[in-house]
């Protein structure tokens, strides 16, 4: 006799402690502390937290740590946290001209005040295996820094730019308040804000791609770095009961400012347009291809044609999330049976009626020898 | 449903650590707010600003926040998927409940006050007070026929339905009949066209002037839609091809049941197919009551 | 004015200007249409014949200026003074617009018959078999064969797809049709055919047009009057003929010219 199927409490048990045994690995070998990974595995833990929208090293860690180092389960773990967050109060806007620079490029002018800043880059490695790293030797001590430039000596690139009038300004801050993707639903179309706040949330392949995208033609934008600088920046609050600034601290942070070529639209002169990046930690990659997509968004808003994905607002921002895609993609493991019995009924009603509708010529009626 | 959610002294669940059924009372409101628009506008999506859940989306974080915001201490609750009470899904979901609210589960559909599922409605009748919590994928019945939110939201504010309609002519000019199984489209009060997810179309008239309150979350898609009790729910069709159900040319293998919907469950690798209760409650029910089909 | 008792114009368009930053498409223009008059408007390309098309639909916004129509209750409304659900209602009642670009006139995914019953169901028509008979009668009337009713236009040729297109449009009886070079593009014996055609349904329907098309020959054969643009402003208007016999501006002169040389 069929009993149908039970038990389902007792194998989801089962599976979990599975999974923290799968976790741990070989017991044999030392558990990862969470400070080795917040340490050696840090733009891992800055991708989490800038994907998560966390500022939290440890937590990020942590996270990692607990998925396997599945970065988009990690990203949910983070987010599933703050979720939970009280919160107390928005910061001041971060002034990132005032960064003390760890790393700062221009790619449109050669020379520039405070001078380019390398730092901790792969960009001129050549990428060959270090099979020395397996052994545990330290590396050799870096060459001291100078004294780390005057913020005051290093302006950002799209300031200089800016004071000639051949850059758009940064719009006005009318200190309005700033939505919050993660407090109201979206409503299309979205802001400029609304639409960086999902850029930076959004999965790095995602973006990557995208931005990729429209410098193959789909969307050309003739973008120029003007400038990636990565680095601390403060972060301060305004409490209503106090009514003056008060700092909380410093975070890293890394930001890229695109400048686009742009013919003019009718009012609008001939001048160069800007695309935007920010992420928490060092993230160039992330932060470029941000500020690609950005400027492909603002395509409606510049008279220019919204025709490919990188320009449409509603492809792009529903789309960014690693955690609603990786959810509904996945999701296809929940059982369908419902709705496949219902499929499965039609189909094979209409292969009988196709079956019937092949029939009908007048022909000998062919018996299958087996049945 | 129970007003005793409001009274401060049971808001904390014990040991879990977390807000009485896990979201904080500001998150409810802004959810039981939602709520309260959807039923005064029956079968129009409101957004709402879905959190983040601890569960991915795509598995019923929808359903979830609906169910967190309405629940109240003395609720029993009812969760199923498919059907049935023991999926996996459905374990996770009434088990999160339990660990955050520490409220009283049951399998039995009559005896449940708050009934959360995904892709079925339970054969038994509902009764009113009853509160039936869809998960839901897709909200938009219109998404596939016009992928851009501006255009469909403009096309429910118009009551411009000639599209959907399109789809069943087309579906009836090629097989000569409406081939849509499941997540069939209907009119909910005269009004708005609403997706009613992904149920079998089977279950679709038991949605019709039902005494319960009927409740739709989707979680990625930020969306709360309802239909209050006893409200008009028709389905889609044309005047010389109307709405049909499925119809299943046999019982239940287990408890003999008819006109009820069915899963096919594969006994081997030769063919062997038998046909059982998709309501698992259903079925136990009536086998505790002595029916018996052909198998049992 | 005119001693004679005139009826009331269907279309009234006055003053409509539109401004693409620093270029006018269309400056100040004024027409007036009849019903069962076929008016066309010819120019050059980027002389603001289509936008005047857009701007009459309703589908592009204008910058001054005013539409006015006739509805069928006999009222005379303010176009941009309709609702979006009125506007709608109208486009897809007692409207019609013929697309150069079929694909953007026509769904190419649904079948023809869906596509000429689409405008049936979007006025509440619910009975299968009727709206079948229908979209089938009017694919005889552009002579599609009947076997073709489930066949998507990505299957039919591009003269198939404007008749098509003139099926899905005058399903409702429209009383205005718009039409946007719904021949160019099409073989010499095809533009032929349909514009044949649709002189012929034009007649028979008493349908009010307005046809835009660089072809004098299109206008010659289609229209009782002709307006001629040229960068955005009416460089001539009057009755078919009179124009292309005996133009009265220089521009018309060169445009009729040209065509005789080539």
């Amino acid at each position: 006799m069929y009993v149908a199927v039970k038990g389902g409490e007792a194998a989801i048990d089962n599976a979990h402690r599975l999974l923290a045994e799968a976790r741990r690995g070989d017991p044999a070998v030392p558990d990862l502390t969470v400070a080795q990974i917040r340490e050696q595995m840090r733009l891992l833990v800055d991708r989490v937290m800038t994907e998560g929208s966390l500022y939290d090293p440890d937590l990020a860690a942590l996270a990692l740590k607990q998925a396997r180092g599945d970065v988009v389960e990690a990203v949910f773990l983070v987010r599933a946290y703050r979720t939970t967050l009280p919160r107390f109060g928005a910061t001041e806007p971060v002034d990132t001209g005032a960064m003390t620079l760890s790393r700062r490029i221009s790619a449109t002018f050669k020379d520039l005040p405070g001078g380019q800043v390398l730092g901790p880059t792969f960009d001129y490695t050549h990428r060959l295996v270090d099979f020395s790293l397996g052994d545990g030797t330290l590396p050799a001590p870096a060459a001291e820094a100078e004294p780390a430039a005057d913020a005051a000596a290093c302006p950002r690139v799209t300031d200089l730019l800016g004071q000639a009038g051949l850059l758009e300004p940064s719009p006005e801050d009318l200190g309005a308040p700033v939505g919050d993707l993660t407090r109201e639903p979206v409503d299309y179309p979205a802001d400029r804000a609304l639409r960086l706040q999902a850029l930076a949330r959004g999965d790095e392949g995602f973006i990557l791609a995208l931005g990729y995208s429209t410098q193959r033609g789909y969307g050309r934008t003739h973008p120029f770095v003007g400038e990636i600088r990565v680095g601390a920046v403060e972060l301060d609050i305004t409490p209503e009961e106090l009514g003056f600034p008060v700092g909380l601290g410093a975070v890293d942070m890394t930001e890229c400012q695109m400048i686009n070529q742009f013919h003019g639209n009718g009012p609008v002169p001939p001048q160069f347009t800007r695309g935007y990046g920010l992420v928490f930690g060092q993230g160039e990659r992330k932060a470029m291809a941000m500020a690609l997509v950005d400027r492909s968004l603002r395509a409606a808003e510049l008279g220019e044609a919204v025709v490919v994905p990188a320009q449409d607002q509603e492809f792009v921002l529903a789309h960014c999330d690693s955690l609603q895609a990786t959810g509904f993609v996945e999701h296809m493991k929940l059982p369908h049976y419902v709705d496949f019995q219902a499929e499965l009924d039609l189909v094979r009603r209409l292969r009988a009626e196709h079956a019937a509708r092949a029939a009908e010529p007048e022909e000998p009626i062919l018996r299958e020898a087996a049945e | 449903m129970n007003a005793q959610a409001t009274n401060p002294d049971i808001t904390v669940s014990a040991g879990s650590g977390y807000n009485f059924a896990y979201l904080d009372e500001g998150t409810k409101r802004m959810i039981r707010r939602a709520i309260l628009k959807a039923i005064a506008i029956p079968g129009y999506q409101v957004p709402f600003a879905a959190r983040e859940m601890p569960m991915p989306y795509g598995w019923g974080t929808g359903g979830v926040q609906v169910t967190a915001a309405i629940l109240g201490a003395s609720d029993v609750l009812k969760v199923i998927d498919q059907g049935a009470d023991d999926t996996t899904n459905a374990v996770s979901i009434r088990r999160f409940f339990t660990a955050t609210a520490g409220i009283a589960t049951t399998t039995r559909t009559a005896e449940a006050s708050v009934i959360q599922t995904r892709h079925r409605i339970p054969e038994a009748p509902l009764s009113e007070g009853q509160v039936l919590v869809y998960q839901v994928p897709i909200p938009e019945p219109l998404r596939f026929l016009e992928p851009r939110e501006t255009e469909t939201r403009q096309l429910h504010a118009l009551a411009e339905y000639g599209l959907m309609h399109v789809k069943l002519y087309e579906d009836i000019a090629r097989h000569g009949h409406i081939a849509t199984t499941y997540a069939y489209p209907v009119e909910v009060a005269g009004r708005y066209v609403m997706d009613p997810s992904p149920t079998p179309k089977f279950d679709n008239p038991k949605m019709d002037d039902c005494p319960a309150l009927q409740l739709f979350g989707a979680g990625r898609e930020k969306r709360i839609y309802a239909i209050p009790p006893y409200t008009r729910v028709r389905s889609l069709d044309f005047e010389d091809h109307p709405f049909r159900v499925q119809s299943f040319e046999r019982p239940c293998a287990l408890c003999g049941a008819r006109a009820i919907y069915l899963d096919e469950v594969v006994l081997d690798d030769a063919g062997g197919r038998m046909f059982v209760c998709s309501d698992t409650d259903h079925c136990e029910t009536r086998r505790a009551d002595g029916h018996t089909g052909e198998a049992a | 004015m005119s001693e004679f008792p005139t009826t009331e114009p269907l279309l009234t368009v006055s003053g409509l200007t539109k401004r693409y930053g620093r270029r006018l498409a269309c400056d100040r223009i004024d027409v007036s249409l009849d019903p069962g008059e076929v008016l066309a408007v010819v120019g050059e390309s980027g002389s603001g014949k289509s936008t005047l098309l857009s701007l009459i639909a309703g589908e592009v916004a204008a910058d001054a200026g005013c539409v006015s129509y006739r509805m069928r209750d006999g009222a005379t409304r303010d176009l941009a003074a309709l609702s979006e659900a009125e506007r709608r209602a109208l486009m897809r009642t007692d409207w019609g617009f013929v697309r150069q670009d079929a694909t953007q006139g026509l769904r190419m995914a649904v079948s023809a018959g869906g596509n000429v019953g689409e405008r049936l169901m979007g006025i509440g028509d619910r009975h299968y078999g009727r709206i079948r008979a229908t979209a089938l009668d009017w694919l005889a009337r552009v002579e599609i064969a009947p076997d073709r009713v489930d066949d998507p236009p990505t299957r039919f040729s591009g003269g198939m797809r404007q008749r098509l297109q003139i099926a899905r449009n005058l399903v409702t009886s429209p009383r205005l049709v718009l039409m946007d070079e719904p021949t160019s593009g099409l073989d010499v014996s095809v533009q032929a055919r349909l514009l044949d055609m649709i002189r012929g349904l034009v007649a028979e329907l008493g349908l009010a047009v307005i046809i835009v098309t660089h072809d004098l020959a299109v206008a010659r054969l289609l229209s009782h009057r002709v307006l001629v643009m040229r960068g955005g402003r009416v460089i001539e208007t009057g009755l078919t003929d009179q124009v292309l016999d005996d133009p009265q501006a220089a521009y018309t002169q060169l445009l009729v010219s040209s065509v005789l040389a080539a």
